[in-house]
């Protein structure tokens, strides 16, 4: 049956496991698994010809045939050095050996629980990815950050092995801040160097009256990997969700986000930077729902594309007729290294209030021949003057990252993506 | 010998000539003045001199200690001790320009050899050199010329040249946009430079920054030629009678 290829491989994987997937005996849960089923196996994967997908192709992926990664319960791993107190999946499932965060729990010990919480804000109907992850998933963080509680900071680390197949692993993600809770999470997805799998995680983030959760995502995946990940987050009254997401590995990786501002004074920073090199694609794409008055949003995402590289940006912006006084700010720019880069950018406002300040813009740009040639005046080196280039064309966007560990974190993400666009 | 040795250089951007033969020689100790009228070819000669693209030499040479300079990476040119102060000085939003100055400080004593230079070890002579030239401080923490006024952006590139200490400075219409104040400060930077092993090229329209920086020998140049050489009178026959009499013999 593992022969079978695509999205009808996948569909005949949850009919073969359907009654040993984790919660199999709960009937809400088998449920929520057998619409998902049937909304993934009538749409397949997304084609180009639906709009949301109109440039990022996953024909690829249809080709594949995925395993289930083995189940690896101890050893055999090296990890990268942590960052934060962290909790651990290889391959998609919940390491305690290797975590070593207290607030560390496995989504699949605790799914009794989750009725009425899990699968409240994913739309697999809706999102074809988010559709296969709610037919397979068999484990994820699950986090709760008490009444006003500072969790501090805790990393989340995806780490893929190596396998002799391709494998495709599907996390579910819940979290939820109390009122008043804080947060700084920061997730780094990675891989073995040579390891070829589908990284399919979905976050559901509840962020409560007055919370305010900075989410950082690393996607550093394997060079020969799939990263397409969903978050939903729904920030209530006076509520901050802060989220930088740095789309850098892969061989074709989207990072789709939607986020609802559904209390009056929520706030909403979804910022990012894509670094891409020959051969790889990436998409950025935002889905921002405005529900409430006097909230606020601020968007900034660029992209590095150098060699043949591809990168998407779609952001939209829906306005709510009840979201007067909406303060939002969208701008997304590109930087293209090489002639055979190419970008594709489409930033869309759709208002129903009257009474918003909504912006957005979009560039596209080489580096400048005259700061160059300036720099280089200077003494100082070409690929160090163009690394400075493209250190401060990404300036405005990292800077937005207020807190430290994330910032460390980026910045030697950034210097790792040069130095190996350096020695290509 | 000449620190500087341009023989009948001629080069042309867009397939226009621009540089007809041009023959100019600065030795070590020097300052030489080249003026003349708008068009004739006074800033492609220092970005030839720089080494910016887009220019392509059509003939003729131009050494550096005997080295050939052309064949030369800007960079290169700038590790060798040639320095150009940009008539235009350009604005690089996101890098700061502490961190600017900095790198190119350390990219030029990497090449003489010398050990590179911490933030704080920077900080005390940048500081330094600031005060000379009346800078606030705090043009260091601001991006490289963004939001600088024009004397700003002059007195920017005197700082670059007192930090980078070169041996050849090229002055791009370095007086253009200054006040009097500013000429002076400007004026006495380039004087604190001067020394046996130091030469400055003052590419200039206008003979008033020649009242504050005398040079040895003053050239003319007209429709990308010298047409004319001779000492710091010169300057003031050209002021005075203007360029006119000068383009008739060319």
């Amino acid at each position: 049956m593992n022969a079978v290829a695509g999205a009808a491989g996948f569909s005949h994987r949850f009919e073969g496991l359907r009654s040993r997937l984790p919660g199999a005996k709960l009937p809400w849960l088998d449920a929520l698994r057998g619409e998902a089923a049937e909304s993934f196996g009538a749409q397949g994967f997304p084609t180009r010809r639906v709009e949301a997908w109109k440039y990022t192709d996953l024909n690829p992926l249809g080709h594949v045939s995925f395993d289930e990664p083995l189940t690896l319960l101890d050893g055999g791993v090296t990890l990268p050095p942590a960052i934060a107190p962290r909790v651990v999946f290889v391959d998609g499932r919940f390491r305690e050996d290797l975590s070593d965060h207290p607030g560390a729990r496995s989504l699949a010990r605790h799914l009794p629980e989750l009725e009425g919480r899990l699968g409240v804000l994913a739309q697999p109907a809706r999102e074809p990815m988010a559709g296969l992850n709610t037919m397979l998933f068999e484990d994820g963080l699950l986090l709760e950050i008490g009444e006003g509680v500072d969790g501090g900071v805790m990393e989340l680390l995806s780490y893929a092995t190596a396998c002799e197949r391709p494998q495709a692993f599907h996390p579910r993600h819940l979290i939820r801040l109390a009122p008043g809770a804080s947060l700084t999470l920061i997730e780094t997805a990675t891989g073995a160097a040579r390891a070829r799998y589908l990284h399919n995680p979905v976050y559901e983030i509840e962020v409560a009256e007055g919370a305010r959760l900075t989410h950082g995502r690393l996607q550093q995946e394997a060079r020969e990997a799939w990263h397409l990940s969903t978050v939903y987050a729904r920030v209530a009254a006076g509520g901050v969700y802060d989220n930088f997401t740095l789309n850098a590995g892969g061989k074709l990786a989207r990072n789709e986000i939607h986020t609802a501002l559904t209390g009056a004074r929520a706030q909403c920073h979804m910022n990012g930077a894509q670094l891409l090199v020959d051969g790889q694609h990436a998409d950025t794409t935002t889905a921002l729902d405005h529900a409430a008055p006097d909230c606020s949003s601020r968007q900034t995402y660029k992209t590095v594309l150098s060699g043949k590289s591809r990168g998407v940006f779609q952001g939209k912006i829906l306005v709510r007729q009840a979201a007067q006084k909406t303060d939002g700010y969208q701008m997304n720019q590109a930087l293209l290294l090489s002639p055979d880069a190419e970008i594709d950018s489409k930033p869309q406002l759709e208002i129903y209030a009257d009474d918003v300040k909504c912006s957005h813009g979009a560039t596209v740009g080489e580096l400048d021949a005259d700061q160059l040639f300036y720099l280089r005046a200077r003494g100082i080196p070409e690929s160090e003057a163009k690394a400075m280039l493209v250190e401060a064309f990404l300036q405005e966007a990292v800077e937005s990252v207020a807190e430290e560990t994330l910032r460390g974190a980026l910045a030697r993400a950034v210097d790792g993506w040069w130095r190996a666009e350096a020695a290509a | 010998m000449g620190m500087l040795k341009i023989e009948n250089l001629s080069a042309e951007i867009d397939g226009k000539t621009i540089l007809n033969g041009i023959s100019l020689e600065v030795p070590a100790g020097e300052i030489h003045a080249v003026m003349g009228p708008n068009g004739s070819g006074k800033s492609t000669l220092s970005y030839v001199l720089a080494g910016r693209e887009g220019y392509e030499v059509t003939g003729g040479s131009a050494t550096f200690h005997g080295q050939d300079l052309l064949a030369l990476d800007p960079e290169e040119r700038a590790a060798a001790g040639l320095f150009l102060a940009f008539q235009y000085p350009v604005e690089l939003p996101g890098v700061g320009n502490a961190n600017f100055l900095r790198t190119a400080l350390n990219a030029i004593r990497k090449t003489r050899g010398e050990p590179e230079l911490d933030a704080m070890q920077f900080l005390k002579i940048a500081r330094e050199r600031m005060k000379a030239l009346s800078m606030p401080e705090d043009m260091l923490k601001r991006g490289v010329n963004v939001g600088f006024s024009g004397g700003e952006k002059k007195r920017n590139e005197v700082l670059q040249m007192a930090l980078l200490r070169p041996q050849l400075a090229i002055l791009d219409e370095t007086d253009s946009g200054l006040d009097i104040d500013a000429l002076k400060i400007v004026a006495d930077g380039v004087n604190a430079q001067r020394a046996p092993d130091f030469s400055a090229l003052i590419i200039t329209h206008y003979q008033r920054l020649l009242d504050y920086i005398i040079p040895d020998r003053v050239h003319v140049l007209v429709k990308g030629r010298i047409v004319k050489s001779g000492g710091p009178e010169l300057a003031h026959a050209l002021e005075k009678e203007g360029y006119a009499s000068v383009q008739e013999a060319a």
